[in-house]
């Protein structure tokens, strides 16, 4: 189990080094060109791509930032077994919730 | 600090108790020239205290009997000159972190042992006496692997020193995965499958967050996070081979 964390929390880095770059290319690009709420909405409104981008990223994070407290909550308050298993669980699925939210409020709309 | 010259004294303080718990002890102790730290204790003990109890053998960095807490850092005590590591002419001698107490200076190493034994560092031979010797060359990149982690004289100094062990009990700890990884590269070793099963559990290779105490500390210049990375690779290779 833990063997299995420990490479999902790797290629969960792996999936999000080339999106946190592109995450960043998009904030430099629409702060600079001026970009409105609108105009940003219009292009990522019914992408698919967009929504591939961002939903694969929100995904990546969740898993990777709830392996990475699991390992702290473990050593620093010194929890074990199902509690551990459920804290990890939690914050797993309140990250990838509040992402998902995020993403298909841009991409689909209200 | 200024040199400490033969004839000042040391202001030594000497934790003494047991496991419910303890308390340092003050002794001034004359200096001496290229004394050690374990000199220190020795006049403790010989001179103000004959109850203190403390662990040595070879008294030349051989054993590693006499690791002990020296003004907060594991040392070899016996090879540690109180030149070097005295503060304003003060010393603070503890017994190590991370393990528990029998009484005064010497700990129950068992865990610390044990702990090799769970990581299979245990030689699997593969051939009987009767068989001709393998012909390991030395410059085979893991004969040269295994040669940069045999000379542990399982001191705990490492093991002290890491903070991983001290937030988790679990943990294998840096003597015991670095004793794995020259077996790993022991091409007559025959246990393979089981000794990465064994390094891969909780408290397994992966528990290691490189944070290098085992490497500034290790009296013979080990580098036991390099073999728990190699560990670590060693693992992820052999799940590819798994899979296919």
């Amino acid at each position: 189990m833990e063997f299995r964390l420990y490479m999902l929390q790797r290629l969960s880095a792996l999936v999000m080094a080339p999106l946190v770059l592109g995450h960043i290319a998009v904030m430099i690009y629409a702060v600079q060109g001026g970009l409105s709420a609108g105009e940003i909405l219009g292009r990522t409104q019914g992408s698919v791509a967009w929504a591939a981008f961002y939903g694969l990223f929100v995904l990546a994070v969740a898993i990777h930032a709830a392996i990475g407290l699991r390992v702290i909550a473990s050593e620093w308050l010194g929890i074990k077994g199902i509690v551990l298993n459920g804290f990890a669980a939690a914050t797993f699925l309140g990250l990838f919730w509040m992402g998902a939210y995020a993403v298909t409020a841009v991409v689909v709309g209200p | 600090m200024g040199a400490l010259a033969s004839g000042d004294t040391l202001d030594v303080s000497v934790w003494r108790g047991g496991p419910e718990g303890g308390a340092f002890e003050r002794h001034a102790v004359p200096t001496q020239d290229s004394q050690t730290v374990l000199d220190v204790v020795t006049w403790v003990q010989q001179n103000a205290d004959p109850t203190l109890s403390y662990r040595f053998a070879c008294r030349v960095g051989m054993c590693g009997s006499c690791a002990m807490m020296v003004n907060g850092e594991p040392r070899w005590t016996c090879r540690t000159h109180v030149q070097k590591v005295a503060q304003g002419g003060k010393l603070e001698i503890a017994p190590l972190r991370n393990l528990p107490v029998i009484r005064d200076l010497a700990t129950d190493m068992a865990d610390f042992f044990d702990k090799w034994v769970a990581a299979d560092g245990v030689f699997k031979p593969t051939a009987t006496r009767d068989d001709p010797m393998p012909a390991v060359l030395p410059d085979s990149p893991e004969r040269v692997a295994a040669s940069a982690g045999i000379e542990c004289i399982n001191c705990g100094i490492c093991y002290a020193a890491c903070d991983a062990v001290a937030s988790n009990t679990d943990y294998l700890g840096p003597a015991a995965l670095n004793r794995a990884w020259t077996l790993v590269n022991d091409e007559r070793d025959g246990g393979q499958d089981a000794r990465l099963d064994a390094i891969s559990g909780a408290g397994g290779c992966h528990s290691c967050h490189s944070m290098g105490n085992c490497v500034a500390f290790c009296p013979n210049a080990l580098n036991p996070t390099a073999a728990i990375a190699g560990l670590k690779r060693e693992t992820m290779r052999s799940l590819f081979r798994k899979r296919r």
